[in-house]
């Protein structure tokens, strides 16, 4: 056993409200520079949704992730070793500025300078790389709420397993459903990023596992960005640089939560430790398909194992960090009440980002109903709901709402499950039996008996019941957010100076971001 | 004459390989940062497959086609004695000398048309594809000009090398060339005169040491063993990854 701590997340998308908030405070912070402008190291889309990069799961394009052999053993997608030094001069599977969008700005000024005139005066937009006038055609959430559904939600790469019919349910205006997906570098456990780096730039951090991109050693070869199948690695195009979610590493250090979680308006952002068995970790990405999530999440060892512990302790990992590790939300809704799922586990990176898969779109269905009474009894110009559907309040058939949701399980699968409904089915269920025990409390329309028997069907008692829903609707910020003490006085990267140098290359050195020559 | 023939032949080797070993080594450690490839793939993509590809291809092949020229002319020598081979070589040297041409001018039009990719274009780097064109030109001119290369070269100009190599310069044979060919040669020197001052320090950091890393990369920035350790001193040193 190789006890290793990894900070990881948990996201839980109920929650989200698509407010951008996460993306702004990120951008204010980290990529307002030159050549960075176009990068959103936090990025929310809707879902269905082709994305950003536009349909950047689709790895028949762009080729990212690793992929297992016919032998057994796994392999970098498009680049590795031989692959990747074959492409170097062009790299044939990159994502190019126009698979983002070109970043811009607007002409303010000319809104005031402008001579007086007939037409009232207008502020043009201008492309942040060249300066002339831009006809935008994309931005970083084009997509955002499903607008422009034809050409973007419906070519979403998720409804590969989804038949015809299936999909044209999805996309009937009474039908249609979405939600959020915000997105960061997962900071994964097998990071297909620091794989496929030629110059070894980016390497993970020992003691928190956050993965890093080091400016001085990155030679712009791109095959990070390539190779990375969340698209969360991005390529500056002013310093030649490549660069990364740094997991706001300085502000963990003093103990803050990064700025998008910190900023987060529907808190739907945990972060905590997770310790696992980095001896496993080969073992776990190269298993099949079908038990890709469970291996994976195997590699989470038990912090009040004491075993685990001695192990840890072994390993040079604080006794603060171990603390951490037990109390750690993920680890809970990860680990104890599994109601975390890694994005994409198929991509086999081990993702350290979990996600807690909606159940609102799915739970609201409609009932095909007969208004026309209702309708002669309103005003005529009153605006009234005159199409005969409405929404399922039932409480009868408990999980009839889940068995015909009106969001395919199986898009939900092909996101959180690598495919499997049944990993989907088993999460929505206990949300679902938490919010009924909740209701029996709260509003009391349920009786005590068919809650608790709804409970123990999915394997919750009460009282767990009450944990996750203090966790999931009333936790404060400490209880989201768990964070070791960084032992800046052992570590000689924490002592350096960090708080003057934004809009410089980075931590660690000081320097000009400046293209060389 | 023989003011000149020394300044280029003599003078201008050596200044060239002075400043080269100086002026990366300083680069490399005062501004690492600055060691990139620069790559504009990011902001076009198309146009440069057909530039990237076949100059980089071609220039390796004929950077190592020279050098071996230099390092075992014996070899070279032998295998064009049957005018079959030197047909080969000779016929394949010049297609790589073309490929490496027609990228170049591929790149250049490119970096000039394209608004974006002009956008990370600065004097310098036209400076270096003026200069590398001319230099593939004249290459390509006494390829055909002067023929049979890979065999006066060996005779010719692995001599001049080695001597400039051995701190005894002998640049009575080069003096004696035709001048497209002393124009080739200086210009060599002044691209390795210039490679610290432009994007051409990316050749040197070919990442050629992935073949032998392992994939994944952690790095701790402090011993963790040790630290632990109540026994030992914590001596400083300098974290790894900076
Ligand atoms: S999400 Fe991508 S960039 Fe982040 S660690 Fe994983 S492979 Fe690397
Ligand atoms: S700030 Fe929170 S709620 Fe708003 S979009 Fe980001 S993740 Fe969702």
């Amino acid at each position: 056993m190789n006890v290793r701590s990894q900070i990881a997340m948990v996201f839980h998308l109920d929650k989200c409200i698509g407010c951008h908030t996460c993306s702004i405070a990120c951008k204010n912070i980290w990529t307002d520079r030159k050549g960075a402008e176009y990068m959103w190291w936090n990025n929310v889309e809707t879902k269905p949704g082709t994305g950003y990069p536009t349909k950047w799961e689709d790895q028949k394009i762009y080729k990212g992730g690793w992929e297992k052999k016919k032998k057994g053993e796994i392999t970098l997608r498009s680049s590795g070793k031989y692959k990747g030094l074959l492409n170097i001069f062009h790299n044939p599977h990159m994502p190019v500025m126009d698979d983002y969008y070109e970043p811009w700005t607007y002409k303010y000024l000319d809104l005031i300078e402008s001579p007086q005139g007939d037409d009232q005066p207008t502020a043009r937009p201008v492309s942040l790389v060249t300066g002339k006038p831009l006809d935008i055609k994309s931005g970083p959430n084009w997509d955002d709420d499903l607008s422009g559904t034809p050409k973007y939600a419906r070519k979403d790469p998720n409804f590969e397993d989804l038949s015809p019919a299936e999909q044209e349910a999805m996309f009937q205006l009474e039908k249609m459903a979405m939600f959020y997906l915000p997105r960061i570098c997962n900071h994964c456990l097998n990071p297909a990023c620091v794989a496929a780096c030629p110059s070894g730039a980016i390497y993970k951090r020992g003691e928190d596992g956050v993965v890093l991109i080091n400016q001085n050693v990155c030679r712009a070869w791109r095959m990070c960005v390539t190779a990375c199948p969340y698209k969360k690695s991005y390529y500056n195009w002013s310093t030649g640089k490549s660069e990364k979610c740094i997991l706001c590493y300085p502000r963990l250090e003093a103990g803050f939560a990064p700025a998008c979680m910190h900023s987060c308006v529907g808190r739907i952002r945990y972060l905590g430790v997770l310790l696992y068995d980095a001896d496993k970790i080969k073992e776990a990405v190269s298993s099949a398909e079908d038990e890709l999530i469970e291996k994976q999440l195997d590699l989470i060892l038990d912090p009040f194992d004491e075993n685990v512990i001695k192990e840890a302790k072994a390993n040079g990992i604080a006794d603060s960090t171990i603390f951490a590790a037990q109390t750690s939300p993920i680890y809970k809704f990860v680990k104890v009440w599994h109601l975390g799922l890694p994005l994409h586990a198929e991509y086999r990176t081990v993702p350290m980002l979990f996600y807690v898969p909606p159940l609102l779109p799915v739970m609201a269905s409609l009932s095909i109903t007969d208004n026309s009474k209702q309708a002669e009894k309103l005003d005529p110009i009153a605006k009234f709901w005159n199409k005969n559907h409405l929404y399922n309040t039932n409480t009868e058939s408990i999980w009839g709402t889940i068995e015909q949701a009106r969001f395919p399980l199986k898009y939900l699968a092909s996101l959180f499950g690598a495919g499997n409904e049944q990993k989907i089915k088993n999460v929505l269920k206990k949300q679902l039996a938490v919010r009924i025990h909740r209701r029996n409390i709260t509003v009391g329309d349920i009786d005590k008996n068919t809650a608790e028997k709804i409970l123990l069907e999915t394997g919750l008692t009460p009282k767990i019941a009450d944990e996750i829903y203090y966790l999931t609707s009333l936790a404060k910020f400490d209880d989201r957010f768990n964070i070791p003490p960084a032992h800046r006085e052992q570590a000689l990267e924490m002592l350096e100076d960090t708080g003057d140098l934004k809009g410089s290359t980075g931590f660690g050195f000081k320097a000009e971001p400046k293209r060389s020559l | 004459m023989a003011f000149y023939n020394n300044f280029f032949f003599t003078v201008l080797p050596y200044v060239a390989i002075i400043i080269f070993f100086i002026g990366i080594v300083y680069r490399f450690r005062a501004v690492k940062f600055s060691y990139s490839s620069l790559s504009s793939q990011f902001l076009e993509t198309r146009k440069l497959y057909w530039g990237s590809v076949p100059f980089h291809w071609g220039i390796i092949f004929l950077f190592f086609g020279h050098l071996i020229a230099f390092l075992v002319p014996g070899y070279i020598l032998l295998w064009n004695q049957q005018p079959l081979r030197l047909a080969i070589l000779e016929l394949t040297a010049f297609t790589f000398g073309l490929m490496t041409f027609i990228g170049l001018i591929n790149l250049f039009y490119r970096r000039l048309t394209n608004a974006r990719v002009r956008k990370v274009t600065n004097y310098v780097d036209i400076f270096l594809e003026v200069i590398l064109l001319a230099q593939i030109f004249l290459g390509l001119w006494i390829a055909v000009g002067y023929r049979w290369g890979s065999s006066w070269f060996a005779i010719v100009l692995s001599p001049y090398l080695k001597s400039i190599f051995t701190l005894n310069p002998q640049i009575d044979a080069v003096a004696m060339l035709p001048l497209v060919i002393q124009l080739h040669i200086i210009l060599a020197f002044i691209i390795l005169l210039i490679i610290p001052f432009t994007r051409l320090v990316h050749l040197l950091v070919f990442p050629l040491s992935y073949l032998w890393r392992p994939y994944q990369k952690v790095i701790w920035n402090w011993d963790r063993k040790k630290i632990r350790n109540p026994q030992t001193s914590w001596t400083l040193h300098k974290p790894r990854n900076n």
